[in-house]
């Protein structure tokens, strides 16, 4: 295939040997060229992504350099902007808790969908499972919240009474919206272990469900934990589903039923209304700065495990 | 002299290509039998029937008999677990487990249900002093085996294979991916072998075969041209297109 398009592209101009022979001068243009283009483009990210780091972390240290609020009253559970408490606890803590909690529930149902699809059926699993997956990463959040919201909400109401709204939906929610990239990274995973692994264990006598859960899960650990951590980040960062059926109240998380707030949620529903330079408006930054460091704490961690996958 | 493994108008078909032709020959107990022939004839797929590896090829069908200790593998009721559990197998490219070199070597035995510490390390010990390895591999029996090269990885296997105890042990062009000291060291262990095991090599080195071998069987597509005593098949083949092959005038 690859080889017939460059054939093709060969035939269109003139042979690779003829340039080669002369026109070296064009050829280092080229390079020249697409050098330069590279380094630009490496270059503005670089810069775009410093702005940000700069911005979002002087418009968020604002407000503990200035003295309006400190320290251990950001990291306390005290929510009342009328009367200038501004404690985000409940929402780290709830951001954190609706996500761990997604990615608990999303865990092993991704990696058992994704073993189905690898080493079960991957014939149908490839034909109708893959594409489906792939459809499920393209839905706009919005949607998920949505049904979420018309689905979710009034069934929790209707079982568990209280108003529907709450840590369970959230996490019911995020579970959905996260679960193609835990199976896709773990199709992916197991799909990069050799045949010959595989044959190994069977010619061993060791039946399909052994070879999966003693070989297969093993030496793809480090893998299937990069997809879940990448989920749980997904999850973290999630602002739209999640602020629809959270419920939006600041309570800690601690009860699945209650209606809780998250970093992501607080922050859309009240950057609108605050002024600019007001406290308010600069604690939201302080909670943007927030949600910032711990991404790139599951960056690392990320990077971390598949280090230790390449050293092992 | 009994025969271990025999096997009788045997035919495979990769869906409707024909890949074996009316296989016929019986392989002695505690016998090292060759099976040499150019690359496409049919050696791993014979190979591969023995121990029905071939089972999970999809579109694979076969006829005919293959009876190993009087038994037809191919026969209804054979449980698979329990016939590659006799019969080992070793593959061309060395695959070792991405785990250490202790869990590597317990990975049968634990599979067929060996749980006590104590008589998994004498296992161990026992089958890494079997395939010579011990020595080199005792101090750091709980590093990975990926770590070792490539030699002491096919000896490792082998290690692996002697775990769970088979009669027979199968192997597809085991030295073809090492150097000329390890496929030596590893020609010393498949003689030393065949005091206990009946073994089965693939090669398609034939000084390899003449070396280790009590009988040949040459393969030309998918058929067996001639099967005799290796000293015999390589003095004075019968048939004209294996001497035509043992003198390197093709393949
Ligand atoms: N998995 C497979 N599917 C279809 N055809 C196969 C497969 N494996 C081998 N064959 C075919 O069977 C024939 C014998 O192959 P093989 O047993 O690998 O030969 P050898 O080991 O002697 O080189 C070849 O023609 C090959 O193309
Ligand atoms: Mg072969």
């Amino acid at each position: 295939m690859e080889q017939l398009v460059t054939n093709q592209v060969a035939e269109q101009k003139r042979p690779l040997s003829e340039d080669l022979k002369k026109p070296l001068p064009k050829i280092l243009q080229a390079e020249r060229r697409g050098r330069v283009l590279t380094y630009v483009s490496s270059w503005v990210l670089l810069l775009i992504l410093f702005s940000l780091l700069i911005f979002i972390t002087s418009k968020g240290a604002a407000p503990f350099i200035s003295g309006e609020v400190s320290f251990a009253e950001f990291f306390s559970t005290k929510w009342n902007p009328g009367e200038n408490s501004y404690g985000a606890l409940s929402f780290i803590l709830g951001s954190l808790i609706v996500s761990v909690c997604a990615a608990i529930v999303s865990a092993p149902l991704g990696i058992g969908a994704a073993i189905f699809m690898t080493e079960i059926a991957p014939k149908w699993g490839r034909k109708i499972l893959q594409p489906a997956t792939e459809i499920l990463v393209g839905i706009p959040s919005v949607v998920y919240g949505f049904v979420g919201l018309t689905v979710v909400v009034p069934f929790i109401r209707e079982q568990f009474g209280g108003l529907g709204f709450g840590l369970l939906a959230g996490v019911i929610v995020l579970s959905i919206m996260i679960l193609p990239t835990i199976v896709s990274i773990s199709v992916d995973t197991l799909q990069s272990i050799p045949r010959h692994l595989r044959e190994g264990s069977y010619a061993l006598g060791a039946t399909r469900w052994q070879t999966i859960s003693r070989l297969l899960l093993r030496t793809s650990l480090p893998g299937l934990m990069t997809g879940v951590v990448l989920g749980m980040a997904r999850a973290f960062g999630e602002a739209l589903a999640v602020q629809m059926v959270i419920g939006n109240s600041p309570n800690l998380p601690f009860n699945l039923l209650t209606p809780i707030s998250t970093l992501t949620s607080i922050i859309t529903l009240n950057m609108g209304n605050t002024v600019q330079g007001s406290t308010y408006n600069s604690i939201l930054w302080s909670m943007a700065l927030i949600l910032l460091l711990m991404t790139l704490l599951f960056v690392v961690l990320i990077r971390w495990i598949t280090k230790r996958r390449e050293q092992s | 002299m009994s025969d271990k493994i025999k096997v009788e108008s045997f035919n495979l078909f990769y869906g409707d290509n024909q890949a074996l032709k009316d296989i016929g020959l019986n392989l002695e107990e505690k016998k090292v039998t060759a099976l040499i022939g150019p690359s496409g004839c049919g050696k791993s797929t014979f190979l591969r029937s023995i121990n029905r590896m071939n089972d999970m090829i999809p579109g694979v069908s076969t006829t005919g008999i293959i009876e190993i200790d009087g038994k037809n593998v191919y026969r209804e009721e054979q449980d698979l677990v329990q016939l590659r559990k006799n019969v080992g197998m070793v593959f061309q490219q060395p695959n070792p487990f991405p785990l250490s070199i202790y869990d590597n070597i317990t990975y049968g035995p634990r599979i067929h249900g060996i749980t006590k510490r104590e008589e998994l390390d004498m296992i161990v010990e026992r089958t890494l002093v079997q395939a010579n390895l011990w020595d080199e591999v005792k101090d750091r029996l709980q590093s990975s085996a990926l770590g070792l090269s490539g030699g002491q990885q096919q000896r490792l296997v082998i290690a692996r294979v002697l775990a769970i105890q088979p009669d027979v042990i199968l192997m597809d062009e085991p030295a073809s991916a090492l150097d000329p000291i390890s496929t030596e060291r590893l020609e010393d262990l498949i003689t030393q072998l065949k005091n206990d095991y009946t073994i089965v090599i693939v090669t398609h080195n034939m000084q390899q075969a003449a070396r280790v071998s009590d009988m040949t069987a040459f393969f030309l597509n998918g058929e067996i041209i001639e099967y005799s005593m290796t000293s015999q098949l390589f003095t004075s083949p019968k048939d004209s297109r294996t001497e035509d092959y043992i003198s390197g005038r093709f393949g």
